[in-house]
């Protein structure tokens, strides 16, 4: 299945990245060499391997239900582009989850 | 609320609720609400660079216990996945929730409609996830973004689209926050957000078999909202398919204000979330033992406790119904009457009226005025038992039982001091009734004369102007029998 410059732009879009039409074609191109170097792994037979969803073989780790400190909200803070005293801020969005 | 008869609403519900644990879901960042903007915030809720999330052991024993209140398949091995989205809210770029492999599915919950009939509802699947932080539009020209709630444990309860109507939806919401409640794993507060809802709508010929298009309603963060909001929605696809249109499937907001639901602007785009296994959370392994070990905890049900207050304690279905809703007033009942039992060597079905008669009228009139929950109402269940075995052996009377008890409401003391230090003793003695009425009907002679002409129902008033005299005190039984003989002894 080849990835195409649509797909391209769509998943730009989720990533919310702009790209030139250069950059897209030159992505296009990129993601399909990758996809068909993933493409070797179909040449396996996997008819009777289990699905895998994790590849370290662990389980049930758990932490108690119990309070640890949380950060100051100066640091919490300090990488926001634009803050106020209490808030980070951004442009405003209504709705457009 | 009726709708064009020709059509039959389909509704299912994905309901959320945050679960009372005291850290978050991956980090030990504290859950509670109402603290300062971002004062609960930590690189693992940030999902800074190098942090791994370690899943609260006391959510997975929440949901579990969810899933076994109703009826739910709790799947041997479970999988947390990344649903991604950029909002601002979500500084992660992802929501850790379970997406193909959630804990519990296959349940049903059974709901009680107005007509007294019960209807089942499908539970298609309850799964864990984690809250997305506060956008606040309204402060600022820009959005401001409180991430205080990122992290906070929730469970996402969907439905089968088994609700037929507005009203069936509400019930049914009824239903989850009274079992979450009684579970002890939600408060159960709608307006706090502690329980949201949203509803996924069609419309259909009744009798049809296929469903039609669907569309999503979010935002309804009260009871009330949701019933209102799909009344909406369900009267706009009507007139939509009436008029020749169709509906479209697409995710609305209900504004509370304007009481409308209005389209999201949202690009098709965003509905690709992309969901894979979170490779920093390992699979959760649920056997037998940790289910049994859960289900040893459940406590009594609301619909087991209702039905045993029919059929144990004998009480009416109506009184059933209100002591049973709250798990608080529920339990609040049972202690007074256990009390009441023991301390008064009586049967628990005997006192059971009685004793919901008080809970009902008394107790529960004097909270809702107050506006309080009943763990801060001041007469205890020990107290109001008192109270109720000072009525039954007759130290006062009904009457005087009430004002003992507003007395108890507002300065907390005992019934018994309070009865001794107001002189409320109810009097029984025949010879000091004697003497009451012969002073009423000495008083009164006119009446008397009535009364003996044949007019019956000045009988009341003597009885009354006895009670007057005694300051409400005089035993009403006795009141009645003296005064019955002495108009007796008049008219021979």
């Amino acid at each position: 299945m080849a990835v195409t410059l649509k797909d391209v732009e769509h998943v730009a879009l989720l990533a919310q990245l702009s790209f030139s039409e250069e950059e897209k074609a030159r992505l296009t191109a990129q993601l399909n060499q990758i996809l068909e170097y993933m493409e070797q792994l179909n040449s396996l037979d996997t008819a009777d391997v289990e699905p895998l969803s994790h590849v370290i073989e662990l389980s049930n780790v758990f932490r108690t239900d119990v309070n640890r400190p949380s950060l100051p909200r100066e640091a919490i803070l300090r990488n926001a582009p634009v803050r106020t005293e209490k808030f980070f801020k951004v442009p405003k969005v209504i709705g457009d989850r | 609320m009726k709708f064009n008869e020709r059509y039959e609403p389909v509704i299912g519900l994905e309901v959320h609720a945050q679960l009372l644990t005291r850290s978050k879901a991956f980090c030990g960042c504290s859950t509670e609400f109402g603290i300062d903007p971002n004062e609960n915030v930590c690189p693992v809720c940030l999902g800074m660079p190098g942090t791994l999330p370690v899943l609260n052991l006391q959510v997975v024993e929440f949901v579990i216990r969810m899933g076994l209140a109703v009826n739910c398949r709790i799947a041997p091995k479970s999988v947390f996945a990344r649903k991604n989205y950029f909002y601002p809210d979500l500084p992660k770029g992802y929501q850790i929730s379970q997406y193909e492999e959630p804990i519990c599915s296959g349940g049903e919950i059974e709901i009680d409609l107005d007509d007294g009939t019960r209807t089942t509802v499908g539970i298609i699947r309850i799964h864990m996830e984690e809250d997305a932080g506060k956008s606040i539009h309204d402060l600022d020209v820009d959005t401001l973004v409180d991430v205080n709630r990122c992290g906070v444990p929730l469970i996402e309860i969907v439905s089968a689209p088994d609700l037929r109507s507005p009203r069936e939806a509400y019930l049914y919401l009824s239903k989850i926050r009274q079992l979450v409640t009684y579970l002890g794993i939600c408060d159960g507060n709608m307006e706090e957000g502690s329980l949201r809802c949203d509803a996924n709508v069609s419309v259909r010929l009744t009798g049809a078999d296929r469903m039609g298009t669907k569309t999503e309603v979010k935002n309804m963060n009260s009871f009330r909202n949701v019933e209102r909001a799909l009344e909406f929605e369900i009267n706009r696809q009507i007139r939509l398919i009436e008029d020749g249109g169709k509906v479209v499937q697409e995710t609305l907001l209900w504004d509370a204000n304007q009481n409308v639901a209005v389209p999201m602007r949202s690009k098709e785009e965003a509905h690709d979330y992309r969901y894979f296994p979170d490779p920093d959370l390992v699979p959760v392994l649920v056997d037998e033992d940790w289910i049994n070990r859960v289900k040893k905890t459940l406590p009594e049900l609301p619909t087991a406790k209702r039905d045993r207050f029919v059929t144990v304690l004998g009480l009416p279905r109506y009184d059933a119904d209100v002591l049973t809703a709250d798990r608080a007033v529920a339990g609040y009942f049972e202690t007074t009457l256990e009390m009441v039992t023991v301390r008064g060597g009586s049967d628990a079905r005997e006192s059971a009226k009685q004793v919901s008669n008080w809970v009902m009228t008394e107790v529960l009139r004097v909270v809702s005025e107050r506006k309080i929950s009943i763990a801060e109402f001041p007469v205890s269940p020990g107290r109001l038992s008192e109270l109720l075995l000072l009525l039954r052996g007759g130290t006062i009377s009904g009457k005087i039982a009430k004002e003992v008890f507003e007395e108890m409401c507002s300065t907390g003391d005992s019934p018994e001091s309070i009865v001794r230090s107001k002189g409320l003793t109810q009097v029984s003695d025949a010879g000091e009734i004697e003497e009451v009425i012969a002073r009423v009907l000495a008083d009164n002679e006119a009446q008397v004369k009535k009364y003996l002409g044949g007019n019956v129902k000045v009988f009341g008033f003597f009885v009354g102007e006895a009670m007057k005299l005694t300051g409400g005190r005089a035993n009403p039984k006795v009141v009645n029998d003296v005064l019955r003989k002495k108009l007796e002894a008049l008219k021979g």
